[in-house]
């Protein structure tokens, strides 16, 4: 005989203003095998935890339902206060009476009625439900980083501190990211390559770190502690072993105007090149598309001059497969582009000449002709012409926080990176102006209105509060017109260059990859986070942690913040030499599984198997499904092909589900 | 001050069971409660790990217990949690919907969406369309009979033969 004890939460006033929880636990009351309800303010507190505790004791309950917040908020929770009074903690189930039912719903009477329906939904469940035990599975102490930015090569640090092996993977040829093309960073602005390559040597360097770059996730398989991961890398043409660095094939490879991806196009590069001067590593690569050998069958000029023989014109795409217990994802962002073909799908701005104007830059490429590094050596030169331009146009929010351009989201790093590029640009062109276009300005953060504050007051950016409708070419000047909606005026600047602000954007191949990791994304194709406020770093596949950009706009000290904490949580897992998972796995009854085999060809994990039943003189009595409880991911695929009925799955047993729908209507 | 909504008061409110996904639609609903938006209070979730857990038993036995519209909601195609499940779900749910055409039940009354843990707002849209075209639809009816007709222990009076003319 069933005892079950029903406990509403009022959450506050969360649940109990749309949902008369006294009535809900009255209504309970009635229901067949309760024999204790109550409803509390705060049952997640840590008296009504104790409330529940007592309750199981006193009234020798064998179930309990608890009707609040979602069981992906405080399942956990409550389920560890359960398994403290020695009840199987599988024998507590949550109504979800507020994401579901009180946040939803204004009309008092029919969401109490619905809390009503849902908590009996859960009693006839929760049953039927069985103690299980936890399956405990071995943990591999190896960590894979996807992504070589500044998130993901802080992720591998302090990983491999904490004494842990860690794989990085960078689809690149270098790592440094984003990060290694900034020229100063703010509020600072202190030299963006002088605080990164020192982390990108001791990348490269530490004992605990295998770097791979040019190569990318192939496939991923397994769950938590047990990931499978296939990597290729792609054949640079340079056999990275031999190889010096010298940097002789670069100069005598005679394709010389490409344009460097590195220096956003403003800058050129030859067909075998090391992206940068401070590369890690520093082995150059072959564009294949380019190559003049590749093209014509002719030249092999590196081959030649590389006296150490390290060009491999024959080498192909390698394919390495690695075992590792958590993957920190840090794949970072790219810049939205003005221009019509957009790899996104967005609409380019027309108003905005679609970047077909060389003066019309981003604010990457400003930040390479800022940079020491960069195509003018840092001169601030205009691209058409190298002219010194005396005339500046910031343009913020160009795309971010437009509904138009599918971008609703605020970029959060262009009100800060453009109050830098003002400063930098006072700094070296002494005479020059600089307008800034702005929406609002989003200077949240240490020391960062202070910065902005520093632009306009100390170095005479001028900033106007509106948009602008349309720049145009007039002979030597860049026409701006837009509005400046604090004094009601049209505004028309004559501008030597103009740079935009453009936004930040999700990687165009990050959703292959979220597919291949089974993470979820949102519209606009950044990572999601297991829970907005309380889980910023876990995501929906357990194992999988997030650290970047890759998760929503970051500026630097953001995303280190987040790749260390990533690289904390896959400490903690690795400290561990075994886990605990739930025990949702599938169960085969063999008497009446007739081996038909259709569950062997559903099942995504292959974690089902023909099993042989012998009698004692080891003949042959049948064919059955076997299912390696360790493999088993709990999907129930296999139980809904199962002709016989003869697969079940705990947690979600038919009983259970079915016992839920018989006492929906009532 | 939130603004007060005249609630419309209809003459039958259908009965809707929504079969979900933990994954992405479950979250999903979860977020529309996060984000507070409001939906038709007539549906009740059946939270299962995948679609692919699904059977078309389990949409049989809603309808039979009393519902008047079933729908199934799970992860985008490729972003199944378990890598598969959602495929499986879309091909027996092709196949059992034309079966519940083909029987004369109107297969406005099943739908299948793809709702991803972002979406809480095309979970709201989607709850309260089905619920509209059900309420529309009216009581299913048609169900119950049959099942009333086809259980063996509820024994009907033998319709009189007609009398055969030559």
């Amino acid at each position: 005989m069933a005892r079950i004890g029903v406990f509403v939460c009022h959450c506050g006033e969360n649940i109990g203003r749309t949902v008369d929880c006294s009535v809900v636990a009255k209504e309970s009351a009635k229901l067949r095998d309760v024999v204790y309800s109550v409803d509390y303010k705060y049952m997640c507190s840590d008296p009504g935890q104790i409330m529940v505790k007592d309750a199981i004791k006193k009234h020798n309950l064998t179930g309990v339902v608890i009707a609040s917040c979602s069981p992906l908020m405080h399942e956990k929770t409550f389920r560890r206060a359960v398994q403290e009074t020695e009840l199987s903690p599988f024998l507590c189930e949550m109504a979800n009476i507020r994401e579901q039912c009180s946040w939803v719903h204004e009309d008092k009477v029919l969401a109490t009625k619905k809390a009503v329906d849902l908590v009996r939904l859960m009693v006839e469940k929760v049953k039927r439900n069985t103690p299980l035990e936890p399956i405990r599975i071995p943990v591999t102490k190896r960590a894979l980083v996807i992504g070589g930015g500044i998130a993901g090569i802080q992720a591998a640090l302090d990983i491999a501190d904490g004494n842990q092996e860690v794989v990085m993977v960078e689809k690149s040829p270098s790592i440094g990211g984003h990060m290694a093309q900034l020229s100063e960073t703010f509020p600072t602005l202190d030299c963006s390559q002088c605080i990164l390559t020192p982390k990108m040597v001791s990348a490269n360097s530490h004992k605990n770190i295998k770097l791979y770059t040019y190569t990318e996730v192939e496939s991923v398989t397994g769950y938590i502690g047990n990931f499978d991961v296939t990597l290729r890398k792609k054949a640079r043409y340079v056999d990275d072993s031999i190889c010096s660095g010298c940097g002789i094939c670069q100069e005598k490879c005679p394709q010389k105007k490409i344009s460097s991806e590195f220096n956003t196009g403003l800058g050129k590069r030859p067909a075998i090149y090391i992206p940068f001067p401070q590369a890690v590593p520093n082995i150059p690569v072959i564009d294949k598309e380019r190559c003049t050998y590749f093209k014509n069958g002719k030249c092999k000029a590196c081959e030649k001059f590389c006296d150490r023989n390290a060009i491999k014109f024959d080498q192909t795409d390698e394919f390495i497969n690695i075992k590792v217990g958590a993957i920190v994802v840090a794949t970072g962002y790219e810049m939205y582009n003005i221009g019509k073909n957009n790899k996104n799908g967005i609409k380019g701005y027309g108003e905005y000449g679609c970047g077909e104007d060389p003066d019309i830059i981003d604010s990457l490429q400003f930040e390479r002709l800022l940079s020491a590094s960069g195509p003018t050596f840092g001169e601030v030169k205009r691209p058409s012409d190298g002219k010194v331009p005396e005339t500046v146009v910031f343009l913020q929010c160009v795309g971010s926080r437009d509904k138009a351009k599918g971008m609703e989201y605020c970029s959060k790093i262009c009100c800060m990176y453009t109050a830098k590029h003002t400063m930098l640009y006072k700094h070296k062109v002494h005479h020059g102006q600089a307008f800034v276009f702005y929406l609002d300005i989003r200077a949240g953060g240490k020391n960062y209105d202070e910065f902005v504050r520093r632009a306009i007051e100390e170095d005479g950016a001028i900033y106007l509060r509106g948009r602008v409708s349309k720049i145009y070419r007039e002979g030597d000047k860049l026409i701006v017109k837009g509005a400046d909606t604090l004094s009601g005026s049209q505004v028309e600047i004559a501008a030597d260059l103009v740079v935009l602000a453009t936004a930040i954007t999700a990687q165009p191949d990050i959703v292959p990859l979220a597919q291949k990791l089974g993470v979820g994304y949102d519209k606009y194709h950044f990572l999601s986070e297991a829970h907005p406020k309380l889980k910023p770093v876990e995501t929906n596949s357990a194992g999988i942690f997030l650290a970047g950009a890759c998760q929503a706009p970051k500026d630097i000290p953001e995303s280190v913040a987040q790749a260390s904490a990533a690289a904390a949580k896959v400490l903690g897992l690795c400290s561990a030499t075994e886990l605990e998972r739930e025990p949702y796995v599938a169960k085969v009854y063999e008497s009446t599984c007739a081996g038909c085999g259709f569950c062997i060809e559903a099942c995504p994990y292959k974690a089902i198997d023909n099993k042989a039943i012998v009698n004692r003189q080891g003949k042959l009595i049948k064919n059955v499904a076997y299912i390696n409880q360790g493999l088993c991911q709990g999907c129930g695929t296999c139980l809904s092909v199962c002709r016989s009925k003869s697969i079940d799955l705990a947690g979600f047993t038919d009983e259970q589900i079915f016992s839920e729908i018989n006492s929906l209507f009532v | 001050m939130s603004q007060h909504k005249e609630t419309i008061k209809h003459d039958f409110e259908p009965n809707i069971v929504a079969f979900v996904c933990n994954w992405c639609t479950y979250t999903g609903a979860d977020l529309a409660g996060t984000s507070r938006l409001k939906y038709e209070p007539n549906v009740r979730i059946i939270r299962l790990p995948c679609t692919g857990r699904i059977d078309y038993n389990l949409l049989l036995k809603a309808f039979e217990s009393g519902a008047d519209g079933v729908l199934v909601s799970g992860c985008h195609p490729n972003d199944c949690h378990y890598n598969l499940g959602n495929f499986h779900a879309r091909r027996r749910f092709t196949v059992f919907r034309q079966l519940l055409d083909f029987v004369g039940i109107d297969i406005r009354r099943i739908q299948f969406a793809w709702v991803s843990a972002a979406e809480g707002a095309k979970w709201a849209q989607l709850v309260t369309q089905v619920t509209n075209e059900v309420r529309e639809l009216g009581p299913f009816t048609n169900y119950k009979r049959i099942s009333e007709l086809s259980f063996p222990y509820k024994e009907l009076e033998p319709e009189p033969l007609e009398e055969v003319t030559a």
